[in-house]
């Protein structure tokens, strides 16, 4: 929270403590499934990604406790101003940690189908793609937790790196493909897992769009610069 | 509510807030008020616009000047001695606190209803045409037609049209200040002054005055002193914040529930004034 100022309503106080901790909470599981995916594929673990599965119900439930406290704060509270940019930022915050959870869930599924017929490829690409969603994830999550703009706007920029990283593996794998069809399979679950990434990115960027409007009361700009160019890519215009 | 014409802040909003209460030239235009009760300087070179057909709100802690200021756009401190406004206050182009003003005519224009209901002892019928009376020579069938005008603007002729002349006192809170409302208004004004009209009320007829608030935009320029904050930002078009005489911030009403531009504003909204 921005403000030193206390409410003059103490419970108030307590209640925006309790959404602003179950948001760190909820941010904290996520983070761990995104890691924990990405272990789970680059060391071919096949017990971590089980869990990543198993534990996606948990971040789901975790949704619908902070959506149940903040419509609940919204009817009793009817907060203004900043509290309730926060509230209005928590609400939709947690759709987009939700969304992140199962990207995670699904990356770590198609570890398991990549362990059985992808062991000849290399997973450095995409272990360089999730070393820094990971880190801007976890940015994001500190700047919702320390309400920081700054930190927000550097995500925000942030996110064009993970996006050229993408472009390269889509290139890579499409060449892949097209040198041999047999690998069309296990191409095609890593090239969904690069997808997962790049939305993991982008959910992340959205939390940080959030952040930044919950803190200052001013929205970042329509535009961000945006880098996942393979919605054009077409296999005549750019493989000849 | 039509929406248009151009911001009426020049600090920059974000699109999304780029909610513009005015519709046109401002009907009552404050600058560089100052007012003072005796020794104490109750407002600080206030300068506010407020539009024509639109409802401002006026917000603030108690002995912030807000009332003061509904006070000097009908003169009503020319009633004590020892008060007196400096500045200019423009209702229509004249300048309303400047001498020889006809105060009968001003507040004429400029009705005025008050926090706690007060009709006179009489029947409603009465209530309603006092004020005509002092102004206009009507005949009795043009007096009838103003009466029922009134009390249809103010959403009570349908619960009174069979009891005209029973007295004012039988009708409940809700419907005394309702029939306040239409004192008012019976003399058409330009400008309808409310003091926390519905502080005395009931919610439902607190909702009922809203309603009504919202109606009477279309015909009158509004300003609301309330100290409820969802009140204001459900009638207002517009909100002043005032702060120990001064104004702290003026806005669209959805600028200043969502993203209030200064601290003051942000603390006092959310309730986490010292």
């Amino acid at each position: 929270m921005a403000d030193d100022a206390k409410h003059i309503v103490t419970s108030f106080e307590v209640d925006l403590k309790k959404l602003h901790d179950m948001i760190a909470g909820m941010g904290g599981l996520v983070e761990r499934a995104v890691a924990d995916a990405a272990r789970a594929l680059l060391e071919r673990d096949a017990q971590i990604a089980t869990r990543v599965v198993e534990n996606d119900p948990k971040i789901d439930a975790e949704e619908r406790a902070v959506e149940q406290f903040a419509v609940r704060l919204l009817a009793l509270r009817q907060p203004v101003a900043d509290d309730l940019r926060q509230v209005v930022q928590a609400l939709k915050i947690i759709t987009d940690l939700e969304r992140i959870g199962d990207y995670a869930a699904n990356i770590a599924k198609r570890s398991l189908v990549i362990n059985q017929v992808a062991t000849g490829f290399s997973l450095s690409g995409l272990g360089q793609m999730a070393a820094l969603v990971q880190q801007n994830l976890k940015m994001s999550i500190d700047a919702v937790g320390e309400a920081d703009p700054q930190k927000a706007v550097a995500v925000w920029r942030a996110d064009q790196a993970v996006d050229d990283l993408y472009n390269t593996i889509f290139r890579e794998l499409i060449t892949y493909m097209m040198e041999d069809a047999r690998s069309i399979a296990a191409c095609t679950h890593m090239l969904f897992i690069a997808k997962n990434l790049e939305r993991i990115g982008d959910h992340t960027t959205n939390i940080a769009e959030l952040t930044y409007y919950a803190a200052t009361g001013q929205a970042l700009p329509d535009f961000r610069p945006k880098g996942d160019l393979t919605s054009a890519y077409t296999h005549a215009s750019n493989a000849g | 509510m039509e929406i248009a014409s151009p911001p009426m802040q020049d600090a920059p909003l974000p699109d999304a807030l780029q909610t513009i209460p005015a519709n046109g030239a401002a009907r009552i235009s404050v600058r560089d008020l100052n007012f003072y009760y005796g020794a104490t300087h109750a407002l600080k070179n206030v300068s506010l616009d407020i539009p024509e057909h639109r409802t401002t709100a006026m917000i603030g802690p108690s002995g912030c000047g807000k009332s003061t200021l509904l006070r000097v756009l009908n003169r009503m401190y020319d009633l004590y001695p020892g008060q007196r406004a400096e500045g200019e206050v423009f209702i229509g182009g004249e300048n309303i606190i400047a001498p020889g003003q006809d105060l009968n005519r001003l507040r004429r224009r400029v009705g005025i209803v008050f926090q706690k209901p007060t009709p006179f002892p009489k029947s409603i019928y009465e209530n309603v045409v006092f004020g005509v009376r002092l102004h206009e020579k009507l005949s009795k069938s043009e007096l009838d037609e103003r009466v029922e005008w009134s009390l249809t603007r103010a959403a009570l002729w349908g619960e009174v049209r069979d009891r005209l002349h029973a007295s004012a006192l039988s009708l409940s809170g809700g419907q005394q200040q309702r029939l306040c409302i239409a004192r008012s208004i019976a003399v058409r004004p330009e400008v309808l002054l409310l003091d926390e009209p519905t502080s005395a009320l009931d919610p439902i007829s607190t909702l009922k005055i809203e309603e009504l608030v919202d109606e009477l935009k279309r015909e009158f320029t509004i300003v609301i002193v309330t100290h409820n904050m969802q009140q204001a930002g459900r009638c207002a078009d517009q909100v002043a914040f005032f702060y120990l005489g001064e104004l702290v911030e003026v806005g669209p009403s959805a600028q200043i529930f969502t993203a209030p531009r200064e601290r003051r504003t942000q603390e006092y909204i959310t309730g986490r004034f010292g």
